[in-house]
């Protein structure tokens, strides 16, 4: 690891406390990460697994009931964690941005699309109004929204979905950050108009240098836009790595139930197979293991104790039990316990 | 929006028809109006005159024609103890009570946005336990008593304020407190609740994710949108504060329409008090029409609801 | 840096986490013993509280000078024993409060059901009804009827009744609005149930939860109008004590000074609206979440 990679995450947790404190559920727990710029990271879980309070942790946007208690976050060799509020501030936005789920719910119903392009650049680069305006217009643009000048004026009501997922993704991009990371943006869009907003992210991606973060649970859209994939498990990284290298010979029990669920059409089976049980309760984990109630291979070890990060081929890594035994999986193992 | 307007104008029209019938009714469910309708102490004479002008031996639906025909022209009938028409009186009564509800309005928004604001963004901390318990008391305690405890410091034991009369602004300061209190704890309430709702909301996290200062995010962003509800109850209350001020005006015995609905009923002029309800009801509906046009011109989302 | 991110739903968690925690005992013990108090006003009251000694009016509270343990309270203008008719007095807020919020809560609650299952033409009624009687203002509608029917303390129940049961009407509509859907009551139109066997055996039950936490919020605002009324003078006729009507005759007193004719009175609505309120508070949060909307 040569190169400094734009964002490193190290034994990452983050936890939320109850109001008395008896109860802690660990939403994220020792979770390493990395992002070289310009690349593409793609994190996968159930919901419940932690994605998006992981998304939160990076830009230090939790509620008052959560704590990070370990880890370290380098985003080009700071560490965030150490940054102070009013420091964080001039990050989000400008450094790393972040676009949620629902577009009709992220924009301000009151104020005009061009007052809210517009705002990161006025607070972050002093830009005025007018000028402000007119790159808020060239945003438009580039996201490819037909009549920029006349939807600057407009409210975000009168905009379809697919435009107001523009619209925001403009606004994440306003400012030139180095990292973008997505929450789902495409689960409330239409299927059709999921492609060309994928599209899109693409190329402001080669056109801007960014490294794009894409928090899903859709390995399809995965496997179109990512180059680097991370499995989220019940606030565990249970397995990341390279996504070719994982789609074509997953090591982590969960990764191959997820991708056998997809349906194929060139499959002989009938029935779609689902992954048994519930996801669990991140408050009252079981020893060992978090997937092994559900995991169709589970060892008495497993159940145990919690398996170690174990390398894999072409820098993967396995949170399991299996990889190490070496039974089968095609991993080598560095890790011998 | 016109088509929302002239639904909505319909619609008040409506209720305006159903209250002046409800207030008929009323009158007459004892059976025999003429106590109510004719003066005290008045001959048999009288009695029958007034049974003829009202029509009082006509079938309900002709009674109720003419009731609705005297009310079209602003025939509300007549004080029995000024002697004058009644809607002549309200309407030279009628600024007082407003004065004094804008003024309690004013006291009322001034305490309880700001409090509710403060309580929204320091939820569950002090300043938010100290807004419940402000509520609390607030909607507790009856404006009345309120005027007499005001009355009883400031005029009795500190000899600051007068006690009754208008006038001058030092008048107007007990009541419109005691007024007020009870709906700056209910703005507060609202103005808390509904800034925690809009704290809530996506896009004040896009916000936030902009990086935003706090207080623009606070000020700009979750202000006005929390902001729409408490205003929407602000002009309702305006015009209920007007009409519950009966109270506080007996109280502080000032000039307003509450204190005309109080002679009313201890001068037994059953003319106004008829009158009063009429024209409270009838301006609660007329002003919840203006608001809710008001609503529709200001928010820009309501416009495209056909 | 904090701040309240993710599904914050309509019912914010501040609520819960920072609301009441436990019981509210002291308003509870309050409701009771105002309540015991009214049932034993005889044995408790030391005075009569409707005739009064001319020799011993405006006496003061007894621990201030010129006032005597005979008249704990002190006494009014017409010399009546304070403490004997605040005794009283809770024997009325307490019948005519609750009486009249359990008639308004009948009322509703009926109609609401009413209105809410059955839908149609007699939905619109109902409801154009409710409409237009919750635009006139409590009090003010209050004050006309007891012009129309004279004060009487049944009367006054009535009235009460008939002014405040709208508020129960619709928010029990919007109750069984959504119930309507629920699988239970399809179940039971599908096997048949007539309307009236579904709206007693399965709309009721449900909708009780939000009738009593209704009325207690209501029993408040109830007892706060029925003191206005007295305070007006047509509330329940004198000479019987209504705490309003003792504020009404103490403000006679109050420009010399004899507090004690209004702080009184005024303390004990006070205290009844609050336990009241708090009560009801607690009952919101307890037995439907949902209903923190009222």
């Amino acid at each position: 690891m040569s190169r400094r990679a734009l964002l490193e995450l190290q034994n990452l947790s983050t936890h939320y406390v109850s109001a008395k404190g008896t109860r802690v559920v660990r939403a994220v727990e020792d979770v390493s990460l990395r992002v070289e710029a310009g690349e593409t990271l793609g994190i996968v879980g159930e919901s419940g697994s932690g994605k998006s309070t992981l998304a939160l942790t990076i830009l230090r946007l939790l509620p008052p009931a959560a704590r990070i208690p370990s880890g370290r976050m380098l985003f080009e060799g700071e560490d965030l964690l150490q940054k102070s509020d009013a420091e964080m501030r001039r990050v989000r936005g400008k450094r790393i941005a972040m676009i949620l789920q629902d577009p009709m719910a992220s924009l301000n119903p009151l104020f005009t699309i061009g007052d809210q392009v517009a705002e990161p650049l006025r607070v972050h680069e002093g830009a005025t109004r007018a000028t402000a305006w007119r790159r808020a217009c060239d945003l438009l643009k580039a996201v490819r929204i037909p009549s920029p000048q006349a939807r600057l004026s407009q409210h975000p009501h009168e905009m379809s979905g697919g435009m107001r997922q523009r619209i925001v993704g403009a606004i994440g991009i306003s400012c030139g950050p180095r990292l973008l990371i997505a929450d789902e943006p495409t689960t409330s869009l239409d299927l059709t108009i999921q492609a060309q907003y994928l599209n899109l992210l693409r190329e402001l991606q080669r056109a801007h240098g960014l490294a794009l973060i894409f928090i899903t649970h859709n390995l399809g859209i995965v496997a179109k836009m990512c180059d680097q994939l991370a499995v989220m498990y019940a606030g565990r990284v249970v397995e990341q790595g390279p996504v070719r290298q994982i789609f074509r010979a997953p090591g982590h029990p969960y990764t191959r139930a997820l991708l056998s669920s997809i349906p194929r059409m060139s499959d002989g089976r009938q029935r779609l197979s689902a992954i048994d049980g519930q996801p669990p309760d991140l408050s009252a984990l079981p020893p060992g293991c978090a997937f092994a109630p559900r995991c169709p291979s589970a060892l008495d070890q497993c159940r145990e104790v919690e398996p170690p990060e174990v390398a894999g081929a072409e820098n993967s890594c396995v949170r399991c039990w299996l990889a190490t035994s070496g039974s089968g999986r095609g991993n080598v193992g560095n890790g011998a316990l | 929006m016109t088509r929302y307007i002239t639904r909505r104008m319909a619609y008040s029209l409506l209720s305006l028809v159903l209250l002046s019938l409800t207030i008929f009714l009323f009158v007459r469910i004892t059976g025999d109006p003429t106590t109510l309708l004719v003066e005290p102490g008045a001959s048999q004479a009288d009695i029958d005159a007034m049974r003829e002008r009202f029509g009082l031996d006509q079938p309900i639906w002709v009674q109720y024609a003419s009731f609705m025909q005297r009310l079209a022209h602003g025939d509300l009938g007549q004080s029995f103890y000024y002697r004058t028409p009644v809607l002549e009186l309200y309407l030279s009564r009628l600024p007082n009570s407003l004065l004094l509800a804008l003024a309690a309005m004013v006291f009322s928004l001034l305490i309880g946005v700001p409090s509710g604001i403060l309580a929204a963004v320091r939820v569950g901390r002090f300043w938010d336990r100290a807004g419940k318990v402000f509520a609390l008391l607030g909607l507790s305690l009856p404006s009345f008593w309120v005027g007499l405890v005001l009355i009883l410091f400031f005029s009795v034991y500190l000899e600051w304020l007068p006690s009754s009369g208008s006038g001058t602004a030092w008048h107007l300061l007990m009541p419109a407190f005691a007024l007020g209190w009870y709906f700056a704890a209910a703005h507060m309430r609202l103005t808390r609740s509904s800034m925690l709702e809009v704290l809530g909301s996506d896009y004040i996290k896009l916000a936030r994710l902009k990086g935003l200062p706090e207080s623009l995010v606070i000020a700009k962003h979750a202000f006005k949108n929390a902001l729409i509800p408490v205003l929407t109850l602000a002009g309702i209350n305006l015009v209920i504060m007007i009409n519950v001020a009966v109270v506080v005006e007996t109280v502080f015995a000032w000039p307003g329409i509450g204190r005309l609905l109080y002679e009313g009923i201890t001068f037994r002029d059953f003319p106004v008090v008829q009158g009063v309800v009429l024209l409270a009801g009838g301006m609660i509906v007329i002003v919840n029409l203006l608001i809710d046009i008001l609503y529709a011109v200001i928010d820009p989302r309501i416009r495209l609801e056909a | 840096m904090a701040m309240r991110s993710e599904a914050v739903p309509l019912t914010s968690r501040a609520d819960r986490v920072r609301g009441l925690e436990g019981f509210p005992l002291l308003p509870v013990l309050i409701l009771v013993g105002v309540a015991l108090v009214a049932i034993f006003a005889e044995a408790l009251a030391p005075h009569d509280p409707e005739v009064g000694s001319l020799a011993a009016r405006f006496r003061p509270p007894a621990w201030q000078a010129g006032g005597s343990v005979e008249y704990l309270l002190g006494t009014d203008h017409l010399g009546r024993d304070v403490l004997s008719r605040l005794i009283f007095g809770a024997r009325v807020s307490m019948v005519v409060g609750f009486t009249a919020v359990m008639v308004a809560g009948a009322i509703g609650t009926g109609l609401g059901i009413v209105s809410g299952y059955l839908g149609g033409w007699v939905d619109q009624v109902i409801m154009r009804v409710t409409d237009t009687w919750l635009a006139l203002p409590a009090l003010t509608f209050a004050i006309f009827l007891t012009a129309i029917v004279g004060p009487s303390e049944m009367n006054i129940v009535i009235i009460l009744g008939a002014v405040y049961w709208t508020r129960y009407a619709r928010v029990i509509r919007g109750e069984v609005l959504s119930l309507k859907q629920r699988e239970f009551v399809r179940l039971a139109i599908v096997a048949g149930c007539s309307k009236g066997t579904i709206m007693r055996r399965h709309i009721l039950p449900n909708v009780l939860n939000s009738a009593i936490v209704l009325g207690t919020l209501m029993l408040g605002v109830v007892i706060v109008t029925e003191a206005s009324l007295s305070f007006l003078g047509v509330g329940v006729p004198p000479p019987k004590p209504a705490w309003g009507l003792m504020l009404a005759d103490g403000k006679k007193g109050l420009m010399v000074g004899y507090w004690w004719l209004t702080v009184l009175p005024g303390s004990c609505i006070m205290l009844m609206v609050l336990s009241a309120n708090l009560l009801g508070d607690w009952l919101r949060v307890k037995l439907d979440p949902q209903l923190r909307q009222l």
